[in-house]
């Protein structure tokens, strides 16, 4: 006798918890042929705010952990990726229609792309900055440090959920920011999968904070929110972009533009979601 | 405490002004396109002083028309000459250029003095020897573009448009147009409104350096003429330093577009002394903070955050040191305040002064004769300051301090932060391990441990949140005026680079 399978509640990430949307709307998510694989949580402007603040509330101790403590979490996220890697293949051979070889690949890279991260966040400082040689006595050190609340729309391809979300938060998080990102609209069942893996992973809670939905209806509310710092559009290709980059303006936010497909792993990425900080001392004269 | 403030009077000193017969002045200056200076077709304006509000010369006035002709040849002398020059040849006319500047420092310093309204002896001792120095630093940096942080063969933007505000004009042309042909770009610059004199006498030293024309073009004007600029299709890159209001609208009109934009935009700086900090250092630092160039600096210590035990003794040091400051003609050399540089700016000064008056903060004004013609604001102290006043929230551009207290330093790193802005910010301590733990803390771009107000061309500048982004001085500088070919064989592990398309628009 076969057994009954036990499917899955899929509900948002904030906070380090697992709310249903506030709201209490959920949409059908199906495979290509149409049949039903969840109900995923249609998250609101409310849980778009309440989001900003557990990423808000974040900050102060992920971006002053040591950058040796931060790259040991983001590879620990690997470590645990990779133990579940099984789960995360079948997830998106049903989610995005792809042969288990194509998904094996999908997971491996993103995988790789943990690590990758996790190696530069005791360096991109040593890279990204530097000392100053001023005309005058005085020590001049410029430095990058974490901008703050990053709000990121995901790459939404119709393959490569997972691949796509981990190459927009793994270099917003390597630095110390925190991000409240909105998950690929058709295949977010990875993305909520991911968080259980963050969730367990010492990434602490707030620090990354996923929604799933609609972009298009959450992400305005994002880019004219005032506590965020910088949005990563990498996914918002389809969606009103530049209406997105005007709002974002008004509190002169740092905005990345929209990307074709995941974006490849680079410090330029990390850099992009920094701030360069210089900090002069005067020398005595001795 | 000795009241010094009645034993200084004695101290009186003979006029020692500067004399303008060093200037060359014409009565009519030109926009200066493709290299020769020809009229505009807007309706020309009047540049006058400040401190006697006596017409210097009649300006050219762009229209979009003039706009379209000056981005036009900046872009005829990318494609044909200067891409095509050598980094080390782009060198050679910058260390050209710094030379010249050298030459005529003099001259420049009482244009600018004249124009702005500074005191001679801050434009003859700062403005003018970092213009200088910002040239013969990215000079060398013409040729080495390879080092810039940015892999091999990074490749210039094309034509920059860069506006810049009137608080250090020649300055702020120097941080535009040095980092943008060092890195292989050609520049249109609009000088602000109000003190357009300056550069159009450098637009003079391009000639003598026989800068290939249209590399640099300087075209006068007001907002529309920037407004013009910015938005011209055919520009890749706008630099803009002035008030966040403007940056804002330059970020939406820009949306959309792929230009590649530095803001350097308004402040509220934090100058924090800590009870161990050395006093009278930190009130000479205060002092350098705030009434440096009238106050009229982005990065100005407009918000004073003293440790309450030490309040009483700081204020009291500061007035005293206020009081021996001198007010009046700008050039002349033992002026310490000059000028407020317009009339509608000393309108602002005084409407935020009344309006902290009226808030209930305590107002303090330093004694001295106010000059009957010309815009003048003497040093002003607010105590008791809220932190919900608008004199602490807003940036008023002058030379105003407004004074607040803390007990620990977490509470003064909140008061800091506190603030849409995040340019600058000054710590006074003894103690290293606090000043290092405390800017760690600080959300502003530039940090003054000890000493403030500090430029050099070799150090990054520019703001957190809403004082903008962008860096400019140093290798960050150039950075902001290249783009990167790549990096070549790719360091990511193997797999990474072939499944993700990344190529970014």
């Amino acid at each position: 006798m076969s057994r009954l399978a036990v499917p899955k509640t899929y509900k948002l990430y904030i906070g380090g918890k697992f709310p249903r949307s506030e709201s209490g709307r959920t949409y059908e998510v199906a495979t290509r042929e149409g049949a039903f694989l969840a109900n995923a949580a249609l998250a609101s402007r409310k849980d778009a705010r309440d989001a900003v603040v557990a990423a808000r509330a974040a900050i102060a101790g992920w971006a002053g952990t040591t950058g040796y403590n931060r790259g040991q979490v983001l590879y620990r996220i690997a470590e645990l990726l990779e133990g579940r890697r099984a789960q995360f293949v079948d997830e998106l051979v049903a989610a995005e229609a792809v042969s288990a070889a194509v998904a094996g690949r999908q997971v491996d890279t993103a995988i790789d792309a943990w690590v990758w991260y996790a190696g530069w966040a005791d360096k991109y400082v040593q890279v990204a900055g530097n000392g100053n040689p001023v005309s005058g006595p005085y020590f001049n050190l410029s430095t990058p440090e974490a901008t703050g609340v990053v709000a990121i729309v995901a790459p939404q391809g119709a393959t490569g959920s997972l691949l796509g979300l981990v190459s927009v938060v793994a270099p917003a998080i390597v630095s110390g920011n925190t991000v409240v990102v909105i998950a690929n609209q058709a295949s977010p069942l990875s993305a909520i999968s991911l968080a259980e893996v963050l969730a367990t992973s010492d990434v602490p809670g707030g620090v990354v904070n996923i929604l799933t939905g609609s972009p298009a209806e959450i992400a305005p509310w994002l880019a004219g929110h005032a506590d965020v710092n910088a949005l990563d559009l990498a996914g918002a290709e389809a969606l009103a972009w530049v209406d997105l980059q005007i709002m974002a303006a008004d509190t002169l936010k740092r905005v990345l533009p929209p990307e074709n497909g995941a974006p490849s792993p680079s410090l330029e990425r990390i850099v992009a979601l920094t701030e360069t900080k210089t900090v002069w001392h005067t020398k005595s004269l001795i | 405490m000795t009241d010094i403030t009645k034993t200084s009077r004695f101290l009186d000193y003979a006029p020692a002004p500067e004399s303008p017969s060093i200037l060359h002045l014409r009565k009519n200056y030109g926009l200066f396109i493709n290299g020769d200076f020809v009229k505009g077709h807007g309706k020309p304006f009047k540049t006058i002083s400040p401190a006697t509000e006596a017409t210097i010369a009649e300006i050219a006035n762009a229209n979009a028309r003039d706009v379209d002709a000056a981005v036009a040849a900046a872009r005829r002398a990318y494609d044909t000459t200067w891409s095509k020059l050598s980094g080390a040849d782009r060198g050679k006319y910058l260390f050209r250029i710094a030379r010249l500047v050298q030459e005529r420092a003099r001259e420049l310093a009482v244009a600018e003095s004249l124009d702005n309204g500074k005191p001679i002896k801050e434009a003859r001792d700062v403005d003018v020897p970092l213009v200088a120095a910002w040239f013969f630093y990215y000079a060398g940096w013409a040729d080495k573009l390879d080092y810039a942080g940015l892999g091999p063969n990074p490749r210039a933007l094309g034509v920059a448009a860069q506006v810049i505000p009137w608080n250090f004009p020649l300055l702020m042309l120097a941080w535009k147009i040095a980092p943008a042909l060092a890195a292989g770009n050609t520049v249109v610059l609009k000088p602000a409104e109000t003190t357009p004199l300056s550069a159009l006498i450098f637009a003079e030293i391009l000639q003598q350096a026989d800068l290939p024309a249209g590399v640099v073009n300087i075209i006068t004007g007001a907002g529309d003429t920037g407004e013009a600029l910015v938005n011209h299709p055919d520009v890749n890159k706008v630099a803009f330093t002035g008030s966040t209001a403007v940056g804002r609208a330059i970020a939406k009109s820009i949306a959309g577009t792929g230009k590649k934009v530095t803001l350097e935009l308004g402040g509220k700086a934090a100058n924090i002394v800590f009870d161990d900090a050395p006093i009278d250092q930190a009130v000479e630092g205060i002092v350098n903070g705030i009434f440096f160039n009238q106050g009229h600096v982005c990065c100005a210590g407009s918000r004073l955050l003293v440790q309450e035990n030490v309040h009483d003794e700081v204020v009291d040091r500061l007035k005293t040191r206020l009081a021996t400051l001198r007010l009046g003609d700008p050039l002349d050399k033992n002026t310490d305040i000059g000028a407020i540089n317009s009339r509608e700016q000393l309108d602002r000064i005084r409407e935020l002064s009344d309006i902290g008056e009226a808030e209930g903060a305590e107002r303090w004004t330093a004694e001295c004769v106010i000059p009957d013609k010309g815009f003048w604001f003497a040093p002003t102290i607010f105590t008791g300051v809220e932190t919900s006043s608008r004199i602490a929230r807003e940036e008023i551009f002058g030379p105003v301090l407004s004074v607040l207290t803390f007990r620990t330093p977490a509470e003064a790193i909140a008061k800091a932060n506190n603030t849409p802005y995040g340019l600058s910010a000054g710590i006074w301590s003894d103690k290293g391990s606090k000043i290092l733990a405390v800017a760690d803390q600080l959300r502003a771009g530039v940090i003054w441990a000890n000493t403030f107000n500090r430029f050099d061309p070799a150090s990054p500048f520019g703001g957190y949140k809403e004082s903008g982004y962008g860096r400019e001085g140093g290798r960050h500088g150039l950075a902001a005026y290249l783009e990167s070919a790549g990096w070549g064989a790719p360091s990511s592990p193997k797999g990474i680079s072939t499944v993700t398309k990344g190529a970014s628009k």
